[in-house]
């Protein structure tokens, strides 16, 4: 569970390495507020803007929630949702290690194969 | 053709599951296209296994991995940039199906983490449980990860204070 900690850290620095998206928590921080609401606070495209609350929900750090066709945003993740998404980042964890080890694996078989002629010759 | 050649270039990723089996276990799945000794050897030398345990995806990087790979055997990872330590013992090492240590780093409320590798038809089924001492220690290990979280708000509030403060100034 400490990798799942230390990876939550990572993607939240990389999350408030951006002034925009700093600018959003604080502002999240005085209200809750639709995405509409904040790219016009910030003077940006609404594709702009869900980007950004895109990349501070995958941090933990936004919760969204569509009320007919208004998306409000919020800080943090509600009590409920915690557990799904300790296991959802623990799962992206390990599906991120795996995708690594194809690799690994693909690369171990070739030179077998390799050697394996080798060997023949 | 070109779908075959398509499909060579970039193989079809297979699934991760990850499934809360009982109040202490947490069981992770996925198939790789290899043998199980392949699969066994990526998790057992560590030369293999930094190349992905760490992966730069989740923005992580390894400073140094030694393993003892036996019973009784010790283990060590250490990150790049910060103090933090994975340690542990391994309980049961079987190649190339079986492998167990625990997880010392949290003290007793670790997991014994259990993979197995299961060949068939030269495709490997690995299963990854760990498994906790109690429900409470699962459930402070999700709530410990809220925890941090908590902490890490904190830690935003004094960084959006001072950057307010600084912004103030200039």
């Amino acid at each position: 569970m400490v990798q799942y900690t230390q990876a939550h850290f990572n993607a939240s620095f990389a999350a408030l390495s951006d002034v925009t998206r700093r600018g959003v928590l604080e502002q999240l921080g005085r209200a809750d507020a639709s995405i509409t609401d904040l790219a016009a606070k910030f003077d940006m495209t609404l594709t702009g803007m869900k980007k950004h609350v895109g990349i501070l929900e995958q941090a933990g750090l936004v919760t969204t929630e569509k009320v007919g066709r208004v998306r409000t945003c919020k800080l943090g993740l509600c009590r409920l949702e915690e557990e799904a998404a300790w296991i959802e980042r623990y799962h992206q964890l390990w599906a991120a290690r795996f995708d690594e080890l194809d690799k690994v694996i693909e690369q171990m078989k070739r030179k077998e194969k390799a050697d394996g002629r080798k060997k023949r010759k | 053709m070109d779908a075959k050649r398509e499909s060579e270039r970039a193989p079809m990723k297979n699934r991760t599951t990850v499934e809360r089996k009982s109040e202490r276990e947490l069981v992770t799945t996925r198939t790789f296209n290899g043998p199980a000794r392949i699969v066994f050897e990526a998790w057992t030398k560590p030369e293999l296994f930094k190349r992905w345990w760490a992966p730069k995806s989740m923005g992580m990087s390894l400073r140094s991995c030694e393993m003892d790979v036996r019973v009784g055997g010790k283990y060590r990872l250490e990150f790049e940039g910060d103090s933090m330590a994975f340690f542990g013992t391994y309980l049961e090492v079987t190649p190339p199906s079986r492998l167990a240590w625990t997880n010392e780093e949290a003290g007793d409320g670790g997991p014994v983490t259990t993979v197995t590798f299961e060949e068939k038809s030269g495709r490997t089924l690995l299963v990854l449980s760990e498994l906790y001492p109690s429900k409470e220690a699962l459930d402070a290990a999700g709530t410990g990860a809220a925890d941090a979280l908590g902490e890490m708000f904190e830690q935003l509030d004094e960084l959006l204070v001072a950057l307010g403060a600084s912004v103030g100034r200039s």
